[in-house]
């Protein structure tokens, strides 16, 4: 029963990693956010599982609020609001998909490489991976917020970023309830906060390519 | 009242102010209405200096520490709506807010205030992250209340920046309760500051090793420490001016508090790497960088923003170096810098006001136009620069001597830092204050009765420190180690 456990977590967990190299080289705005509603919903189904094989069922609830929230609302209304907005359709990059994609691996090798080793004298396997592919998916998520010049992927890859840091919370055995209750608000306000920004910009400018606002950085003359 | 009641309504008031804001009419109404609120949390903050603490309860806690911070903030927070309830009146008349726009920016101000107080008197590290990524919310809000173009860019660099730093704290902080829980157990326990400080020891030094990184990088983006400080500049320059005033004097305060918490912890593990050195180097960075980037700012408002950069750099170089000494001059730094920053930022919101321009090379002779607020200023910034009498000049003396003695060739590079901003804000300070007034006169609404407050406690403390003061914060500084 334990290795078909760490089985199943393991493929779920390593998934997600996957998922996250998907979003770096989409360059379509509508298919970048169905994978990253794949995302969540492969997260969804990590904290699940989680959720069972240590028996902790407040953690079924954080996986429901990736389904509903991350995997269904958030796409649905970003999808909206490209539409509505007349957004660019394509996600603008500022380095080349193949740097970024080795840059990547190079990324997740790093977190590996640095989980594993730290975490040797730990007794619990599970948590060990976790943590590693957690930290990789964070790593990953702000390679993409960087390389990225349009604000809708950005904020595609800050979720992504937070689809991480719930996979590690989850990893951590009898992490208070509290902080994955905080952590889903958290994420709620952030999109609040992202809509009004991205109508405010909209109001103004005909773009909400952060490039149109570059000009204005640094020194005003 | 008891000491629990205080700290219930240090937290209350401004929960419940900023509901009641939200749905008042009028923006005069509102305005007092903050400073009110902001005033009866004062009052509340400074009660629990003299009441009997309670004992440190699961979520919220008082202590030798976060009493310094919880006072200072809440006193910054009611001489700040103070200015801003006299100075937002204008800003309403010119036409760049509405009467909607204000509502919201007082229920914002309270939601702040709130969020600030949280982290400092939490006793949960997931609380404290919560907390602090409340106040990062709200004051973003603030910033790109404007909504100009440099308002808007200033918010959004702000939010991303700021939120990759809290990620990256939240990462760090699953990762301490990762390292506490084979010692304590599963649950809340592992996460209460209380228990991790006396059981540190036996956590795994690698693990805590690799958290305090990712906290340091985290909180420290907050703090605004270069190379992680890009948003803080721009936030503080776009948004309306008594919000720089908060953010350079409490904002910044509030993630050092957390820092040093950590650093706290790290301390009381033997076999984990001495978190100092790390933070030395990253405050001589900051010092550095914002000295030599002061002398290349046309904005007024960006110019005292490298300026905050540049003392928070001061302030967590004397934390770093650690030692009674040195911890006494970080903390007393911390203070002397958000009573004087504060000031300034009150004064260069009149000074904008009159002049209806934030460009350094239009502010000219204001001694001879305003002489109040003209050497006001003077007097301001020859205090923020660290000229003697000033309580800044004592606390940057007290940390070039306790650094000479145990690093000498960083305090090269301290002195150099130092000497460099000295010259680059002297130079602004003649073009703003001497020479023909030129130039937009508008008059002045802003109050200048908390500028003076904030300069006299200053110059007070500066010439003599009350006994009492002195003990208090060596009995801190004992405290951290």
């Amino acid at each position: 029963m334990h290795d078909y456990a760490f089985d199943i977590a393991h493929l779920l967990a390593g998934s997600l990693v996957l998922v996250s190299f998907l979003l770096i080289y989409q360059d379509r705005l509508f298919a970048l956010l169905n994978v990253f509603a794949l995302q969540a919903l492969l997260l969804a189904m990590a904290v699940a599982w989680q959720a069972y094989i240590q028996g902790a069922h407040h953690l079924y609830a954080s996986a429901a609020i990736a389904l509903v929230f991350k995997a269904v609302i958030v796409p649905w209304a970003l999808h909206r609001m490209v539409r509505r907005l007349g957004i660019h359709r394509d996600v603008e990059t500022v380095v080349g998909v193949v740097p970024t994609m080795l840059a990547g691996m190079g990324l997740v090798a790093l977190s590996i490489l640095l989980m594993l080793q730290l975490t040797a004298a730990a007794e619990n396997a599970l948590a060990r991976e976790d943590l590693a592919f957690a930290l990789s998916v964070i790593l990953l998520g702000m390679l993409m917020m960087v390389t990225r010049r349009n604000a809708v992927s950005q904020v595609v890859g800050f979720m992504s970023l937070e689809n991480g840091l719930i996979l590690a919370a989850t990893g951590a055995q009898g992490m208070p309830f509290v902080v994955e209750i905080s952590i889903a608000f958290s994420v709620l306000i952030a999109m609040i906060v992202i809509g009004v920004f991205l109508f405010r910009i909209r109001e103004r400018f005909d773009s909400v390519d952060i490039e149109a606002l570059d000009h204005f950085r640094g020194e005003r003359r | 009242m008891t000491a629990a009641n205080a700290l219930a309504a240090v937290l209350a008031f401004p929960a419940v102010a900023a509901a009641i804001l939200a749905l008042m009419p009028g923006y005069r109404a509102t305005a007092w209405g903050n400073v009110a609120a902001s005033f009866l949390t004062f009052v509340a903050a400074a009660s629990l200096l003299f009441l009997e603490r309670p004992a440190p309860g699961e979520y919220l806690q008082i202590d030798d520490l976060n009493i310094v911070f919880i006072v200072l903030n809440t006193f910054v927070g009611f001489t700040a709506a103070f200015f801003s309830a006299s100075y937002i009146g204008h800003e309403l008349e010119i036409g760049r807010l509405t009467p909607a726009n204000l509502r919201f920016y007082h229920a914002m101000y309270q939601l702040m205030m709130f969020g600030m107080n949280l982290a400092l008197v939490s006793n949960n590290i997931g609380l404290m992250w919560v907390a602090i990524e409340l106040a990062t919310l709200s004051t973003v809000l603030m910033v790109g209340l404007y909504r100009t173009h440099e308002a808007l860019e200033a918010a959004w660099k702000y939010f991303i920046l700021g939120s990759v730093g809290i990620a990256l704290a939240l990462f760090g902080t699953i990762l301490v309760y990762m390292a506490a829980q084979p010692v304590l157990g599963e649950g809340q326990p592992s996460m209460t500051w209380t228990n991790l400080i006396t059981a540190a020891d036996r956590f795994d030094p690698a693990i805590l090793n690799v958290a305090f990184v990712f906290l340091l990088v985290g909180y420290g983006t907050k703090v605004g420490l270069a190379p992680f400080h890009a948003w803080l500049p721009d936030a503080h320059a776009e948004g309306p001016t008594p919000i720089s005033a908060v953010l350079s004097g409490l904002l910044l305060n509030v993630a050092l508090y957390a820092v040093l918490r950590f650093k706290l912890l790290m301390a009381a593990n033997d076999a984990a790497i001495a978190p100092g050195p790390l933070m030395v180097g990253l405050g001589l960075l900051s010092l550095v960088f914002a000295a030599l980037m002061l002398y290349r700012r046309r904005d007024i408002k960006r110019l005292f923003a490298y300026s905050s950069i540049e003392h928070m750099g001061i302030i967590v170089f004397a934390f770093g170096m650690g030692g009674p000494l040195a911890n006494f001059a970080g903390l007393l730094h911390m203070v002397m810098h958000s009573l004087t920053k504060s000031a300034i930022f009150f004064a260069v919101g009149s000074i904008a006001q009159i002049k209806g321009t934030q460009k350094i090379a239009e502010i000219r002779g204001l001694t001879q136009s305003h002489p109040a607020l003209g050497w006001g200023l003077v007097l301001a910034i020859l205090s923020i620069a660290g000229m003697p009498p000033s309580g800044v000049f004592m606390s940057e003396f007290l940390v070039v001597t306790s650094s000479f003695s145990r690093m000498p060739l960083m305090t090269l590079v301290l002195v150099f830092g130092l000497l460099l901003a000295f010259g680059a804000l002297l130079l602004r300070m003649i073009g703003f204050a001497f020479g023909e007034p030129t130039g937009k006169d508008a008059p002045m609404h802003g109050s200048l009765a908390p500028f003076w407050l904030h300069m006299a406690l200053v110059l007070l403390i500066g010439l003599h420190m009350p006994q009492a003061m002195v003990d208090w914060f060596r009995s801190v500084a004992a405290l951290l180690g």
